[in-house]
């Protein structure tokens, strides 16, 4: 009885997985146009790079931030 | 009892290796034979025969940087090899006609272009990367493989590897 409910239950489980990773697909190479174009680069705008540097730097700043040390304020 | 849980379990994980490797391709590596391109039903004009000729299948997109950037160095190939039996063809991977005939208006190639529509070539060769080509020997076979363009080095390979076909 343990061995028959354990095998549905592998059996249940195995299929839910199946159902599940068919909806999964790789992009192949020669499918990436939308992924190759400008706007998917994470540095196409030089301003928003600016506020996340600036970001960075300020909030990393006690732990040395970008190279230089401070206090970690964010005031400059 | 225990037993028969064993060989279950073994057939439960040999269904989910299947399931996982179903999806690799295996792709042309070297020593295969090139496939039949006339099956494939490219749009353009293939050569008439590519019988005893060096014949280089190059696989790009307009939209791939390194693309681009090789097809200086492939038009010079052509210029340099195709007297002494080399061909080269590229098959464009694009989904829309147009975007490889407005790249082709700004990279004008001076080799054979030919366009897989239905992407089933390229899914026979199974690439990684784009670009990727396969340099074929006279008898056919694939020699050498390349993926991706890395400039002057990638450039230089192809020089040394055409002269070592054609000089066999």
């Amino acid at each position: 009885m343990k061995t028959r409910t354990f095998r549905v239950g592998c059996l249940l489980l195995l299929g839910g997985a199946m159902f599940l990773s068919a909806g999964c697909g790789t992009v192949q190479p020669w499918q990436r146009k939308t992924l190759a174009d400008y706007t998917m680069r994470a540095d196409r705008d030089p301003l928003t790079d600016g506020f996340y540097d600036h970001i960075f730097f300020s909030r990393e700043m006690a732990s040395g931030g970008k190279g230089v040390g401070g206090g970690g304020c964010g005031c400059n | 009892m225990k037993k028969t849980s064993n060989s279950f379990c073994r057939i439960i994980a040999a269904i989910i290796l299947l399931h996982a490797f179903s999806g690799l391709a295996a792709g042309l590596k070297v020593g295969d034979a090139m496939p039949d391109l006339a099956g494939f039903k490219l749009d353009g004009k293939l050569p008439d025969s590519l019988a005893g000729k060096v014949v280089v299948i190059d696989f790009w997109a307009s939209w791939c940087g390194p693309c681009k950037e090789s097809f200086p160095a492939m038009n010079e190939l052509q210029k340099k090899y195709s007297d002494k039996g080399l061909v080269i063809i590229a098959v464009n991977e694009d989904e829309e006609a147009s975007d490889m005939k407005d790249f082709l208006k700004d990279n004008p190639a001076n080799f054979t272009v030919v366009r897989d529509a239905g992407q089933k070539l390229v899914a026979v060769a199974g690439i990684g990367t784009m670009p990727s080509s396969f340099v074929f020997g006279p008898d056919g076979k694939i020699k050498f493989t390349h993926a991706g363009f890395h400039g002057a080095e990638t450039r230089k390979q192809y020089v040394q590897e055409i002269e070592s076909l054609l000089t066999k």
